[in-house]
């Protein structure tokens, strides 16, 4: 896969690539048709024929915009870095739960909600999203807007608005596998 | 149907459990103070919720894995996002979250 | 017991389903009634897959996987428009 020219990305400009040569739509029609099979759960010629053409158009199509993957790193360290960033983030949504359920059946709601900024170094949209995703599901904080390298969160029990400490709280845990996954 | 292995039961009891974050998250979207509070204690509880729900179904019927991990999969990506679009649209038509500092707002002015 | 473990899972299933419903109905802002309603469509998929399970059909999760890509969508629709949409 070619993704070197990838490295140096903003998030807004789409890169350089035309259709079924780059590397973006290949992995985006891979993805497409993994997941038209497993939904279809059959191998049956119909299916692999139907699959093969609607995906084959959409990533011709789209193959531009919907870099879904693009930016991952496939090498075995970009992997195991995946395989540790579900590990962190169930184990983050499960405390999230527990944290809530017991905010919530406190008769007297003690919540200090603010909303504060944090910074991020990641380049790749998809790490960015990944990361926003993230952030949302873990103990108490909810991303309301991304700009540039600054995300604004909601926190329910605020332990600092200042942007250094927030940034080492909230954003520090994620963005370590996610340097690996996207690097 | 008739539900008796020991798999059957655990099932059900991860099923259960994960109703059980549901509506811990319809109470905080109940009793929460404002609307972005609201929106953690909807997306969080609702998350695993349906993930466990999931989960819980997958061990009674085994046979439906697959379909049941691409819907986890769909959710697991979808509900933070919406929450976060609705939050960002809440602050963009001007609601106000409750408490002192409000970095977003001190920055309006840079952002379009 | 696992029965009645799926009893347990509909009743909090439905209680939940009254708890967002409060705040689809009650506001105050439009925001408020957009965080019930995606709410009630998520309570609405763990609904159908209790379904699909009663009932011992698969084609239900169909329906709870496409429930779900629309009630994302409405909800995309719904912040969109109280966002102003001049965009």
């Amino acid at each position: 896969m070619s993704d070197t020219h990838l490295a140096d990305k903003g998030q807004t400009a789409p890169p350089p690539l035309d259709g079924l040569s780059g590397g973006v739509s290949l992995r985006l029609f891979a993805t497409l048709f993994l997941f038209w099979v497993l939904l279809n759960a059959s191998l049956s010629f119909a299916t692999i024929l139907s699959g093969l053409v609607v995906a084959g158009v959409i990533s011709a199509a789209f193959g531009r915009h919907l870099s879904f993957l693009s930016g991952f790193n496939l090498a075995p360290a970009g992997i195991f870095a995946a395989f540790q960033f579900i590990g962190y983030f169930l184990k983050e949504l499960v405390k999230a739960n527990l944290s809530l359920a017991a905010l919530v059946m406190k008769p007297s709601l003690p919540i200090s909600p603010a909303i504060v900024k944090v910074r991020t170094t990641l380049t790749d949209p998809v790490a960015r999203l990944l990361l926003a995703n993230a952030i949302t599901l873990t103990p108490g904080t909810l991303t309301c807007e991304i700009k540039g390298e600054f995300l604004y969160i909601h926190w329910v029990v605020t332990k600092s608005t200042d942007l250094d400490e927030a940034t080492q709280e909230i954003v520090a845990g994620f963005e370590r596998y996610l340097e690996v996954m996207y690097g | 149907m008739i539900l008796s292995g020991f798999l059957d039961t655990l099932g059900a009891f991860v099923f259960v459990t994960g109703a059980a974050f549901l509506a811990l998250g319809g109470l905080g979207l109940v009793r929460m103070p404002d609307v972005y509070n609201r929106i953690q204690a909807g997306t969080k509880a609702t998350t695993l919720g349906t993930l466990l729900v999931l989960v819980g179904t997958a061990l009674i019927e085994p046979s439906w894995a697959i379909k049941l991990l691409l819907i986890m999969l769909f959710l697991m990506f979808t509900n933070p996002l919406s929450s976060q679009v609705l939050a960002r649209a809440a602050h963009r038509a001007g609601v106000r979250p409750k408490g002192d500092a409000d970095y977003l707002s001190r920055d309006m002015e840079d952002l379009t | 017991m696992a029965d009645l473990f799926l009893i347990l899972a509909g009743v909090l299933t439905v209680l939940t389903f009254a708890m967002a419903g409060y705040r689809f109905f009650k506001g105050p802002t439009a925001a408020d009634r957009i965080v019930g309603f995606d709410a009630l469509t998520i309570v609405s998929v763990t609904g159908i897959i209790l379904a699909a399970l009663i009932s011992g059909r698969a084609i239900y999760l169909d329906v709870a996987l496409v429930y779900a890509l629309l009630s994302f969508l409405g909800v995309l629709v719904a912040a969109r428009y109280i966002e102003g949409g001049e965009e």
